[in-house]
């Protein structure tokens, strides 16, 4: 082909291509628009993917780290009942892990490299895990709050655009809730006990309260990711009104078993049909956020120092895979 | 002595020891799968071990429950095998030790289905089923350790040659076994050790793996004379029951 030729096919090819995606991206937002399911074959614009798996393995992340401080209590629960429920808990939280790892590689995301990413800090993760879980109370004001906070978060997320996505999350929300329940469960319980178990769990209840609120993101006059989302119905709503959602559910809650919310200044404003509530500490929040929380170097030391210890397991798994396969071909 | 309660309080003790063990994997596992399947065996242990150790509160007809049994008993009341207190290790030992017992549980659940107590073969019943995927779990990852790289194997070997010794106490017949057996509560056990010596054989052998000749046997969990590790466990174990006696949770 003469060099002439070859220009004249190069450009035409450009052309053909800033047209088509404009068509693609057309076909996409109108998807998005009607309420049609992304799925992993279809176009997306990068900045969809990019997003998504930022988003998606965040949250597989959390899942993960979020074993540790409840994980902390299995040997130490109470009773064999409290143990077998906690056990499974927990569990299911390293299955949700394993589900969202496998939505984000649906991205084209290698979970590996994901899971460096959350090694090396490049990656975050719930900021609430890296407060420490102190009593056996905390096992309820994590389920209750912490859980209960996801729930928030994540029954929207039901209807997000991307279809691995908004599926994997129908499974973990039912799984959420029954974690709500027990968490809450705990508390009653707690709350029904002796002066000793009341303070442990109000004691809970004023360590977990701020930093569930916390567990929304910045207010929404500072959320940087928000709009953009919120375009692509990857989220549904601001983080300032999943917030306000939290409060308006959980006081209630804390009332009807006699727990006391942390907050001078909260009050039901009749008006809005909602609870005012007090100034949140974003300076504490960012600070946790930049790897300052009571817990950060240790939860990443934890995961690291699993992955490290696990690479001889890793490779002899292969190892024997590659054996075998040779056997079989001999 | 009830033999009826001794017996079912080390089958509980087994089971509430190992899966203490086995939970301190939670969160730590070197895959993923693997930290599910560990917690998930957990589970199953902790559910063993509470519909035993509810049973022998029954049998012994004081008014203990599987939280009193489990939680506030002294450690010398405690009758498990001391091979399922041993440290977790690497996955190597871990993945070992739950071989040699799952080898061992396996038959020994298949015998007692057909238990006179009623109740002691419905437990068996259930927990055969969750044993028999146990074994092929750990019997899997045996052959792949010890049939993967020359690090992997030499550390399940040594793994073996570590738990070799204990193995021996779970073929013990003492005078509790013989009073079950003789009032045909429980079946024989005649031809348990050669059923488990045949897994055994046959599995290590798919891994490449060398049976120690150190025949010394280490007994003691079955009369309650424990290793050190005991107590640390125990101490975990019944930290909220100790610390806040009494107390509902």
């Amino acid at each position: 082909m003469s060099s002439r030729i070859r220009i004249f096919v190069v450009e035409l090819l450009s052309q053909m291509k800033e047209q088509d995606i404009s068509e693609l991206e057309r076909i996409f937002q109108e998807k998005i628009d009607q309420d049609i399911k992304i799925e992993p074959k279809d176009w997306m614009p990068d900045n969809y993917r990019k997003t998504l798996i930022r988003q998606i393995s965040q949250h597989a992340h959390s899942e993960i780290v979020g074993m540790l401080p409840e994980g902390n209590w299995i040997t130490r629960a109470p009773n064999l009942r409290r143990k077998a429920v906690l056990l499974a808990k927990v569990q299911d939280e390293a299955g949700h892990g394993l589900y969202l790892y496998s939505a984000t590689e649906t991205l084209g995301a290698d979970r590996e490299d994901t899971i460096d990413d959350l090694h090396s800090g490049k990656a975050k993760y719930s900021s609430i895990f890296n407060y420490p879980t102190l009593t056996w109370a905390d096992m309820g004001a994590v389920g209750w709050l912490v859980d209960g906070a996801a729930i928030m978060n994540q029954v929207p997320l039901c209807r997000c655009s991307y279809g691995p996505y908004a599926r994997a999350m129908v499974r973990v929300c039912k799984e959420e809730s029954f974690h709500q329940r027990q968490g809450y469960e705990i508390m009653m319980t707690l709350m029904s006990g002796t002066i000793e178990q009341k303070e442990m769990a109000q004691d809970a209840l004023n360590r977990f309260w701020w930093p569930s609120l916390m567990m929304f993101g910045p207010p929404d006059t500072d959320s940087k990711h928000t709009k953009q989302s919120m375009e692509w119905r990857i989220k549904r709503h601001t983080n300032d009104e999943l917030r306000q959602m939290m409060v308006d559910f959980t006081v209630p809650q804390a009332e009807a078993i006699g727990l006391t919310i942390p907050d001078p200044d909260l009050k039901w404003n009749e008006e809005k049909g909602g609870y005012d509530y007090g100034e949140i500490d974003w300076d504490e929040f960012w600070n946790v956020v930049k790897g300052n929380g009571p817990c950060n170097k240790d939860r990443i030391d934890t995961r690291r120092k699993a992955k490290e210890n696990g690479a001889w397991v890793r490779e002899a798994a292969n190892a024997h895979a590659e054996k075998r396969k040779d056997r079989k071909i001999a | 002595m009830n033999s009826l309660f001794e017996y079912l309080v080390r089958l509980g003790d087994d089971s509430l020891i190992l899966g203490h063990r086995l939970s301190e994997w939670c969160g730590h596992g070197p895959i993923l799968e693997e930290d599910i399947a560990m917690t998930n065996i957990s589970l199953d242990l902790i559910g063993q071990a509470t519909t035993f150790l509810e049973h022998a509160g029954k049998v012994e007809g004081k008014g203990r429950s599987e939280d009193d049994l489990a939680f506030l008993r002294y450690q010398k009341d405690y009758k498990n095998l001391l091979l399922v207190e041993r440290p977790n290790g690497d996955f190597g030992v871990t993945m070992m030790r739950q071989f040699l017992f799952d080898a061992f549980r396996k038959p020994l659940f298949e015998r007692l289905v057909n238990s006179k107590d009623e109740q002691l073969s419905a437990i068996a019943a259930k927990s055969l089923k969750e044993t028999t995927y146990h074994l092929r779990h750990s019997s899997e990852w045996v052959i792949r350790l010890g049939d993967g790289t020359e690090e992997s194997h030499q550390r399940v070997q040594d793994a073996l040659d570590e738990l070799w010794k204990y193995t021996a106490e779970m073929f013990v017949e003492d005078e509790v076994n013989q009073n079950l057996t003789e009032n045909g509560i429980i079946p024989s056990m005649e031809g348990l050790k050669e059923e488990w010596n045949a897994t055994v054989t046959s599995v290590l052998d798919q891994a490449t793996l060398t049976i120690p000749t150190n025949n010394w046997e280490q007994h003691g969990g079955r009369n309650g004379k424990h290793s050190e590790h005991l107590g640390f466990i125990l101490t975990e174990l019944q930290y909220m029951q100790r610390a806040y006696p009494g107390m509902e949770w």
